[in-house]
């Protein structure tokens, strides 16, 4: 059976190539900073489940230390000229979209086919785990048909791979730091200091201040919290249930799936939900960070306004 | 209420736009500290869950085969194809896309999408090129705010359409934890309370989204006249 930690070891391998290509990449001043970063990243994914907490709590240190005081450079890896790049793109024509889909195609075939494929008793793939080990495989079978399609010179496709994460660069790991301030977050008790403060400043038998207090507090805390799923409990647990549904008798299922799609609107403005919002904006390689989610916040509030709307006339309703 | 200074911290630090690294790290320590956990426990929490949120960062997988496509052209060919197709607007090429990602997240079918497998590869630069067809060499903002909101429609389509699908994450949370309270609720109860708001979503981003081609020309069209105004 395929595991998780295949994919880990397969993320594991790319970043340790990205690491050596790094440490001979003269162009960039900063060489040796990439090289201990995208290093000590290959090294969480490589052995991260057999270190211990502290051992990976001091790895993740270490990448803060270096990514957060400037230490990391960008890589200049040779890539082909415009001309060459119009001329493969006429020579190849759609073709070339070919392997980009691939990926998605077989991602989708792995978590919706793969995952129930038994060999001998066994499943193929963890079916607990399917949609990752599918990307997984997704990426082996676009990387072959691209190299054929394509003849690319041997180290290219970790050379172009390698300036695309040096474009990315410490955003690569901010949405995994978010996590784990998450974790520290719950542990420290901080979810049920924000429940108690704004359940204690509310007038609880107003129907339209306890709707907006669970709707407006589900965007606020998740833009704090970077996920949704993080804020609903402890909202839902301060508000949604003993005011909304205990108390002024709304429906559960209403206030419950309007209120953790009010957080989703708190999602969409908040540089915590990393991988949504920060991590685009460097992968296209634009200069403002908070780009992205400048461009959503007019939707985002909009839509929050449309879910207290909703909740207001519909959770007393039914 | 001394853990809260933690989330003051994070605020604080990406208002004043530190390194995000740094902040965060910072937030959880001081966190960890003030609600009694000891330097070595908070490392060790800290590094568990980054540990054990590493499929977050699988999506950097694809970027070996993205770049290789895009040395061989793939971003050329992008717009190649977009400028053949004379009804192609941006705001018309993201309408389609976020719909399709919405009805797809609707389905359960998530991994449609994503902004390292198809935003910066396909659809980003599709949108600028559809620009570039009508309006000719974009200035830097124009072309920044386009791949932004071709971020945001994917992000914004998933969102509210993953939540109308009974197996997705959050539906299942809610479940559970209603249940944990003493009420019974079937997913399918969920899923459907979710359409009003992924309706109210497709009206409101679908109207921005159409409004942008608007906005695209009027930009150009000042932009021309200030260059008229300069050369006299």
């Amino acid at each position: 059976m395929i595991r998780l930690e295949a994919v880990y070891w397969l993320a594991g391998g790319l970043f340790a190539i990205f690491a050596v290509l790094s440490a001979l990449d003269r162009a960039n001043p900063k060489r040796w900073g990439n090289t201990v970063f995208w290093g000590l990243f290959a090294t969480s994914f490589l052995f991260g489940s057999r270190l211990g907490d502290l051992a990976n709590g001091i790895l993740v240190l270490a990448m803060v230390a270096i990514a957060g005081f400037g230490g990391l450079g960008i890589g200049q890896p040779a890539t082909t000229s415009a001309q060459e790049r119009n001329a493969s793109a006429r020579r190849l024509g759609n073709w070339l979209f070919a392997p980009a889909l691939t990926i998605p195609a077989v991602t989708l075939f792995g978590a919706l086919v793969l995952k129930s494929v038994k060999l001998g008793g066994v499943f193929l793939i963890d079916p607990k785990q399917a949609t990752p080990i599918s990307l997984g495989l997704g990426v082996l079978a676009a990387g072959a048909l691209a190299a054929v399609l394509l003849r690319p010179p041997p180290l290219a496709a970790f050379q172009q791979g390698r300036r695309l994460i040096d474009t990315v660069g410490w955003a690569a790991v901010l949405p995994q730091m978010l996590a784990a301030l998450g974790a520290v977050f719950a542990l420290a008790g901080v979810g049920g200091a924000v429940g108690s403060l704004v359940s204690h400043a509310l007038p609880a038998d107003n129907r339209l201040a306890v709707v907006c207090a669970y709707t407006f507090g589900m965007a606020l805390f998740t833009m704090i919290m970077g996920n949704g799923f993080a804020a609903f409990p402890v909202m839902t647990a301060g508000i949604g249930l003993p005011l909304i549904v205990r108390k002024l008798g709304g429906d559960p299922v209403i206030m419950a799936s309007i209120g953790m799609l009010s957080g989703f609107c708190g999602t969409l403005m908040t540089p915590m939900a990393a991988n949504f919002n920060i991590v685009p904006a460097a992968l296209l390689e634009l200069p403002d960070r908070y780009a992205v989610i400048k461009a959503q916040i007019p939707t985002a509030l909009l839509l929050l306004l449309a879910n207290t709307l909703l909740m207001y006339f519909l959770v007393f309703r039914f | 209420m001394l853990t809260l200074f933690g989330v003051a911290i994070v605020v604080a630090g990406f208002l004043a736009r530190f390194n995000p690294l740094l902040v965060v790290t910072v937030a959880a320590i001081v966190t960890g500290l003030l609600g009694g956990l000891s330097l070595a426990h908070v490392i060790a929490a800290f590094g568990k869950a980054f540990n054990d949120n590493r499929f977050v960062s699988l999506a950097f997988l694809v970027l070996p085969v993205i770049g290789l496509l895009e040395r061989g052209g793939l971003l050329e060919r992008g717009r190649m194809l977009i400028a053949g197709i004379r009804a192609a607007t941006t705001g018309r090429l993201l309408l389609l896309y976020f719909m399709l990602r919405q009805l797809s997240a609707a389905l359960g079918l998530t991994s449609l999408g994503g902004q390292a497998q198809m935003v910066r590869p396909l659809i980003a630069p599709m949108a600028e090129a559809a620009a570039e067809v009508r309006v000719g060499a974009l200035p830097d903002r124009l072309r920044f705010l386009i791949r932004a909101h071709a971020a945001g429609a994917d992000n914004i389509g998933a969102f509210f359409g993953e939540d109308i699908f009974i197996a997705f994450g959050s539906v299942l949370l809610i479940k559970g934890f209603l249940q944990q309270s003493g009420i019974e609720v079937q997913p399918l109860q969920l899923s459907l309370w979710a359409i009003p708001t992924a309706l109210a979503a497709l009206a409101i981003h679908g109207t921005r989204l159409f409004l942008l081609d608007r906005w695209i020309l009027r930009e150009a069209v000042s932009r021309e006249a200030a260059m008229l105004e300069g050369g006299q």
